[in-house]
């Protein structure tokens, strides 16, 4: 048997407002396996943003365990939490994140910039990430050339870069059009089937309607967790694309 | 991440405002080219200084006979005549410390040529005077032995002496008159300008010492005795002027039969320690004036400082960025501490340029000796890349210690 590549354990957050204590998560323990694709849902204010923060080793929890591929990362210093970072996740974020007047390929490449890859090793990696998300052409562009679409997938890409375990999504289709949306979507499924496992934080329906398991969240709790058929996105841009012409 | 990565991070970024990074250089190039025009005017002053001092013979120690006391009232330094020719001729022959002793009688008068007339001091000398003095002689020739010691009616005169009786005319083979005694100009000599004092030192008409004792001073008690106003020593290359001075004035005693516990019958004056303490009050002031220069090299700094700051604040995203993908708190510092450094040093370079143009502008503006040394130059700028360090060290620690979940989310 496989161990989850994520495992929490009562994981806990609560913040100080002045003197009292208020709770943002109040004890998750679940299991996410490699190679799932998970969408977080809840209204605001109801831990899931908190909980990708933990996920993403973004903050430290109150209590609890979290051990991500068999490694207890509830206790990490920060230098070392910035290394599984960058080692083992992905991030993608609802407004992109990219770096003014910087291109694409020095966008995808920042992440290796950290782990001390030399300038070539950059590039090439860079080039194939950016390939891997159909914009090998588009690398010497900068943010302001790209549409929104352009930008997530430049984003993507720079997740990709650091060959994550682990991809964490945070409103990744916030900030586009349906269409767009649906696109984003099917590259992370695509991304998902070759083995990548994702989580994504959605408050929409139809987007968390292409993972396979959707994980409710409310008052700090998880509420319901359930698995679902997923729809195939690249289906959908299939069928949609005549439409998408008028 | 490495070093190179780390500075072309840091010149995009500055790239990126191009007028904000020059408005923030500014404040570095003007503190660096202050420092280094001040320490140049400084530098140049106090080697004016030394020249004068080289000019006088920085080895040079000069014996006076001593002030007398005559029932209680004192008289003035050379009132007493108790040095003689023969000190000055015993203290060139029997210390080897010593390269030159030339004895001089002092006296003033009216120099008269045809119409003209000028006021001035002589002195009857021997050849030695011009070695211990420096001194050398433009136009025509020193004195012969024979004219020396012979009383001859011959005269060397200074530049400020020749332009007066003269004007354009050569003084050489003309004849001047002291006290009605006729003299002939066999030489000029070079000009030396003012003194520290501010005397004239071209002033001057230097006569054989014999021709002075018996011919121009002419009173009888000084023809008959052997006896000097001063005598000027010139002490030997390499020799400690002190050490000189004390054997100077241990085989003027002997000579004298001064007793233990009697006091000198005769004054040596170091002339360099004079100097010294002119040139010292020239490198406090230089000193002085590279301290004031570097207070605008503080203020550059902490124009440095706010603009690290109002970039942290600006780039908080991007520093949340940086973090998620695996920044760790010491990149960051490093990142915006390289940056800082890079604004300071680039400004210090600016500031050579504008420093070594703007001194030479001031030496011949103003006219001012100035003098660039590479070390005013390494120094600016090294004192430029430490304030960069300095004042950028505070910002990129607060980028440093931002909280990644709190820099992404920052709007």
């Amino acid at each position: 048997m496989s161990e989850p590549l994520i495992r929490t354990r009562s994981l806990a957050k609560h913040y100080s407002m002045g003197d009292t204590e208020v709770p943002a998560l109040r004890g998750v323990s679940l299991d996410i396996d490699r190679g799932e694709f998970v969408a977080v849902m809840g209204p605001s204010g109801s831990g899931k943003s908190t909980f990708m923060n933990l996920l993403g080793c973004l903050d430290h929890p109150s209590s609890g365990e979290y051990w991500l591929s068999g490694q207890e990362v509830s206790r990490l210093s920060g230098d070392e939490l910035a290394a599984v970072r960058n080692r083992k996740i992905g991030f993608v974020f609802q407004h992109f994140n990219l770096l003014p007047r910087t291109t694409a390929r020095d966008n995808v490449a920042l992440p290796l910039l950290y782990r001390g890859a030399t300038a070539a090793e950059r590039h090439d990696k860079a080039m194939r990430c950016l390939e891997q998300v159909g914009l090998g052409d588009r690398h010497h562009h900068q943010p302001t050339q790209l549409s929104g679409g352009q930008q997530q997938r430049v984003a993507i890409a720079r997740a990709l870069a650091s060959d994550p375990m682990l991809i964490l999504a945070d409103e990744p289709t916030g900030a586009l059009d349906s269409r767009t949306s649906v696109e984003i979507m099917a590259l992370l499924q695509a991304l998902n089937r070759q083995g990548l496992t994702v989580v994504l934080v959605t408050h929409e329906q139809d987007v968390a309607a292409y993972a396979g398991r959707i994980i409710h969240f409310r008052d700090g709790r998880v509420v319901e967790d359930r698995a679902n058929a997923p729809r195939n996105a690249a289906g959908d841009l299939t069928a949609a694309s005549p439409a998408g012409a008028s | 991440m490495n070093f190179l990565a780390t500075l072309r991070v840091a010149l995009r970024a500055l790239r990126v405002n191009k007028l904000r990074s020059a408005l923030t250089m500014l404040g570095i190039i003007i503190g660096v080219a202050a420092v280094i025009i001040m320490v140049a005017v400084g530098a140049g002053a106090q080697a004016r200084v030394e020249e004068q001092i080289r000019a006088l013979g920085s080895n040079l120690i000069i014996v006076f006979s001593a002030s007398a006391t005559f029932t209680g009232a004192r008289s003035g330094a050379g009132s007493l005549q108790t040095i003689s020719e023969d000190d000055a001729y015993a203290i060139g022959r029997e210390l080897e410390e010593i390269q030159a002793a030339a004895p001089a009688l002092r006296g003033s008068g009216q120099v008269v040529s045809g119409n003209a007339n000028w006021s001035t001091i002589f002195y009857g000398i021997t050849n030695d005077y011009f070695e211990a003095r420096e001194w050398t002689i433009v136009e025509g020739r020193p004195f012969e032995p024979s004219e020396i010691y012979g009383a001859a009616k011959v005269a060397i005169i200074g530049q400020t002496v020749a332009t007066n009786l003269f004007g354009d005319a050569s003084p050489v083979d003309q004849v001047v008159r002291i006290r009605k005694v006729p003299l002939t100009v066999i030489g000029v000599l070079e000009r030396k300008g003012q003194s520290l004092s501010g005397q004239d030192q071209d002033d001057i008409v230097l006569v054989p010492i014999s021709t002075a004792r018996k011919r121009v001073l002419g009173s009888t008690s000084l023809a008959k005795s052997r006896s000097v106003g001063s005598i000027s020593v010139k002490v030997r290359q390499g020799i400690d002027v002190g050490v000189a001075e004390g054997k100077v004035r241990e085989l003027l005693r002997q000579r004298h039969r001064l007793q233990p516990g009697q006091d000198d019958d005769f004054n040596v004056r170091n002339m360099a320690e004079v100097l010294q303490t002119q040139e010292e009050s020239s490198r406090v002031m230089a000193m002085l004036l590279a301290a004031v220069a570097s207070v605008s090299l503080v203020v550059g700094g902490i124009g440095i400082m706010n603009i690290m700051l109002v970039s942290v604040t600006e780039r908080t995203r991007e520093i949340g960025l940086r973090m998620a993908v695996g920044a760790r708190s010491r990149d960051i510092l490093t990142q915006f501490l390289v940056e800082a450094v890079v604004l300071s040093l680039i400004g210090g370079f600016a500031g050579i340029a504008l420093g070594v143009g703007g001194s030479l502008m001031v030496g011949q503006l103003a006219g001012w000796r100035i003098e660039l040394s590479m070390a005013s130059v390494a120094l600016a700028v090294g004192f430029a890349g430490a304030v960069g360090v300095f004042f950028g060290f505070y910002p990129a620690r607060k980028a440093a210690s931002l909280l990644p979940i709190e820099a992404l989310r920052y709007e």
